[in-house]
């Protein structure tokens, strides 16, 4: 591996430090939320969970650069690195959810 | 019999049928019969020779009966309980025939403030009770505003009867809006999908042509059916009431698959070490359900339910609707009953700039359908979907085929297969448990959320509704209830619009409501704020006529199919992708929901955007519902 290719990689993986706020409102306004949720909990109809989800952050960009399925492509030209770590840094904010046993609602 | 004075030779050739003709054989409820009389004079109301010369006889200005008395003796026939419309001049006639000399029973009057919630409600009504309703139209107008709705039902297979006004005989039409009302074929606009119309020119062809439109609708694939009723048929003086029959409604039988198809079928899948049973209209009663069970249970195959009707219950261990994707992907046989799309189920699309796809089942896997679908088609309207190459297409109606094909296949199943089937059951049977403990799992992120989110508005629901009589009348945008909820009744599933036009929920929701009410039923039905603001009168014709329905606003505020369509293509080309609400949404300024039920006479509360109060809140929903009311709750809630 050149040193160029492994320098590039462990840039990848250093995200640019993104603001979890600032990451919510482009969750919102840039639509993500009209197919993963507005808490990123996902639906099977529409787009995955993203809250908890353990993806890292050169997949992140990488999949919604070049999305492999239905999921509609969020180019640089649109979409900043610093935006998508933003969005990341939210994503990565979110509180685990209760223990189903702690819901009554959904206990058997 | 003497001669109607003031009628044109034309119309009286046209109108041959009926003046020579009598009156009904069956009775009303309200009197012993009709009189034979000969038919009165008339005048038409504005005729300059009348209004100038004295007439040479007195004009005769009433009459007991009159052609549409006849008409309702032939609806009766058809055991139909209702007639949902929006009144209409074209079918005065008929409409007070209904209500005086019918006395307003079988069929019953629904009075409806659009024609498209008159055709949404026929369509709802016999999902749950298996038989059509009445609507009643204007030839033009009314079915002009009708026809989405009748598309919706095409598409979604669902039996009819469509009775619409006309004035054929342009020399009879009062000068004005009569013109603007009639039309040469009425029928034409909608003849694309209705399975058959016809535009009588006697009684008795009248009759006659409603028994054959009641046997076409009722026969597998079920399908809309129209009859055009004349104002002059309708209104002319009805006499000689003996020489007019009521012709008996004779059922035929739905077409089962052919034997040696359903053979052949039998042997594929007891030899198949992965089979997938793949359902969408399959069940078109509760015996169709059980149908089903018997032949996953025997084959211990899993079964996908694609929704289309309530054809497998929730909780049965082979239902694997969740896994389907997985599963057809490892079928190496495939049997798809009433599908919908059969090449949709077996191949993977994507929707993006280059639009592909590719074939998602194994090679050589085999594929079998049953599907009345393959005995009718038409050209114009697209929705067949694409072609899918079949190794056994049979032609048939699948509930009929289910028990043959059941049959056969236990005539094949050894020992060993048993066992082979045995191992197979107990395997799906982890994997339904584990998609169940998924589902609640899932269901806890945003559970807290505002807006409120699907699966927690769903779970509340079912918290309220689960030891009641339920029956869910909605088709979700999400499939939350087929997650959280156990379904094993028939009527607690009745699918969705068909044809995706939108405007079906409401008033489906109302029409299988009423069909439900005589059961005792609690109708829920989770509703679409977009769908709601097509035609919202609907909820107006369910306070009026008492019909006890729950509904639960799934409201988003936004046509939000359309938000993420907007976004996939302001994304494709680079530009906007902060923009896609323009025109696809439902807010600035928000829709009060519960003040517009309450407007029209519903109990209604909200808009609920903290869930801690909407279990609560549904509380107080049902108890208004349990008194007969109609209800609404307005929800806020996540997009999906
Ligand atoms: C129109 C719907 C839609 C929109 C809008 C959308 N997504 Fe997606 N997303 C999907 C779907 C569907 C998938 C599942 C894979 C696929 O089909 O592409 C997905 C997958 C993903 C994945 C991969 C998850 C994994 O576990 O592999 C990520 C990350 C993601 N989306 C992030 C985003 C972000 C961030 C945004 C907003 C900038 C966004 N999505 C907007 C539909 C959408």
């Amino acid at each position: 591996m050149s040193a160029f290719l492994l320098i590039l990689i462990l840039f990848a993986q250093t995200p640019p430090r993104g603001n979890a706020e600032t990451g919510r409102t482009l969750f919102m306004k840039i639509g993500c939320y009209q197919c993963h949720g507005r808490e990123a909990q996902g639906s099977t109809a529409t787009g995955p969970r993203l809250n908890q989800n353990p993806i890292t952050y050169t997949r992140f960009v990488s999949y919604i650069r070049k999305p492999s399925g239905e999921m509609p492509p969020y180019t640089a030209k649109v979409v900043s690195e610093q935006q998508a770590a933003d969005i990341f840094a939210f994503l990565q904010s979110l509180p685990k959810p209760p223990a189903v046993e702690s819901i009554p609602l959904l206990r058997q | 019999m003497s001669k109607p004075r003031k009628f044109s030779s034309t119309r009286r050739k046209f109108l041959k049928g009926a003046a020579v003709a009598g009156a009904a054989t069956i009775a009303p409820p309200t009197e012993a019969g009709l009189k034979a009389r000969p038919v009165p004079r008339i005048a038409p109301l504005q005729d300059a020779r009348a209004e100038t010369t004295t007439p040479a006889e007195v004009d005769v200005l009433t009459s007991d009966h009159c052609g549409s008395d006849f008409m309702v003796d032939v609806l009766r026939s058809l055991d139909l309980d209702y007639v949902c419309a929006n009144p209409g001049s074209s079918f005065r006639a008929l409409h007070e025939s209904i209500i005086n000399y019918g006395g307003n029973q079988k069929p019953e009057f629904i009075t409806c403030c659009h024609e498209e919630s008159s055709v949404g409600m026929a369509h709802g009504y016999s999902k749950i009770e298996g038989k059509p309703l009445g609507v009643l139209a204007h030839g033009t107008v009314g079915l002009q505003h009708a026809a989405m709705a009748i598309y919706n039902a095409y598409c979604d297979r669902v039996p009819i009867f469509i009775v619409v006004g006309n004035t054929i005989d342009a020399t009879m039409r009062r000068p004005g809006v009569e013109w603007m009302h009639s039309v040469q074929d009425a029928a034409s606009i909608v003849r694309d999908f209705v399975k058959w119309d016809d535009t009588p020119i006697s009684l008795q062809h009248f009759a006659e042509s409603a028994a054959r439109a009641f046997k076409v609708t009722m026969t597998p694939p079920m399908e809309p059916v129209l009859i055009v009723a004349d104002s002059e048929l309708q209104e002319r003086p009805l006499a000689e009431k003996d020489k007019l029959r009521v012709q008996r409604v004779t059922r035929t039988s739905p077409p089962q698959g052919d034997s040696g198809a359903v053979a052949e079928a039998a042997k594929l899948l007891v030899a198949a070490q992965s089979p997938v049973i793949i359902a969408d209209r399959a069940a078109r009663t509760a015996a169709g359900m059980k149908y089903l069970v018997d032949l996953a249970d025997i084959l211990q195959a899993p079964v996908i339910d694609q929704g289309g009707r309530m054809n497998f219950p929730s909780h049965h261990p082979l239902n694997q609707s969740s896994r389907g994707r997985a599963l057809i992907a490892d079928a190496d046989v495939i049997l798809g009953l009433e599908l919908t799309d059969f090449w949709g189920s077996v191949n993977a699309y994507r929707d993006q700039l280059e639009r592909s796809s590719r074939r998602i089942t194994k090679a050589g896997a085999k594929l079998i359908s049953i599907t009345a679908g393959d005995l009718y088609i038409k050209s114009n309207y697209q929705d067949f979907e694409r072609y899918p190459e079949i190794d056994i297409a049979m032609a048939a109606d699948a509930e009929a085929t289910l028990p043959a094909l059941t049959e056969a296949v236990k005539r094949l199943v050894t020992a060993d297969r048993k066992n082979a089937f045995q191992a197979r059951g107990t395997k799906l049977a982890a994997a339904h448990q584990t998609t169940l403990d998924q589902a609640r799992v899932d269901a806890t992120y945003g559970w807290d959320a505002s807006p409120i989110s699907t699966a927690r508005l769903f779970a509340e629901v079912w918290a309220q509704i689960k030891n009641e009589d339920w029956s869910l009348v909605s088709s979700s945008q999400s499939n939350w209830p087929a997650r959280l909820w156990k379904f094993d009744r028939y009527y607690q599933h009745i699918g969705g619009s068909g044809g995706a036009g939108v405007g079906y929920g409401a008033p489906a929701a109302v029409g299988a409501a009423l069909a439900n009410k005589k059961y005792g039923r609690l109708t829920v039905n989770v509703q679409n704020d977009g769908d709601l603001m097509y035609a919202p009168g609907v909820l107006w014709t369910a306070a009026h006529h008492r019909i006890p329905l729950l509904s639960v606003m799934h409201n988003n505020r936004a046509y939000h199919q359309e938000v993420m369509h907007l976004q996939r293509m302001a994304n494709r080309h680079n530009r906007g992708i902060e923009r896609a609400a323009i025109g696809t949404t439902i807010e600035d300024p928000n829709i009060d929901y519960s003040k517009l039920a309450q407007s029209m006479g519903l109990y209604a509360e909200g808009p609920i955007t903290d869930p801690k109060e909407l279990g609560p809140a549904l509380k107080r929903a049902i108890a208004a519902v349990k008194r007969g009311e109609p209800a609404l709750l307005d929800v806020v809630t996540q997009p999906r």
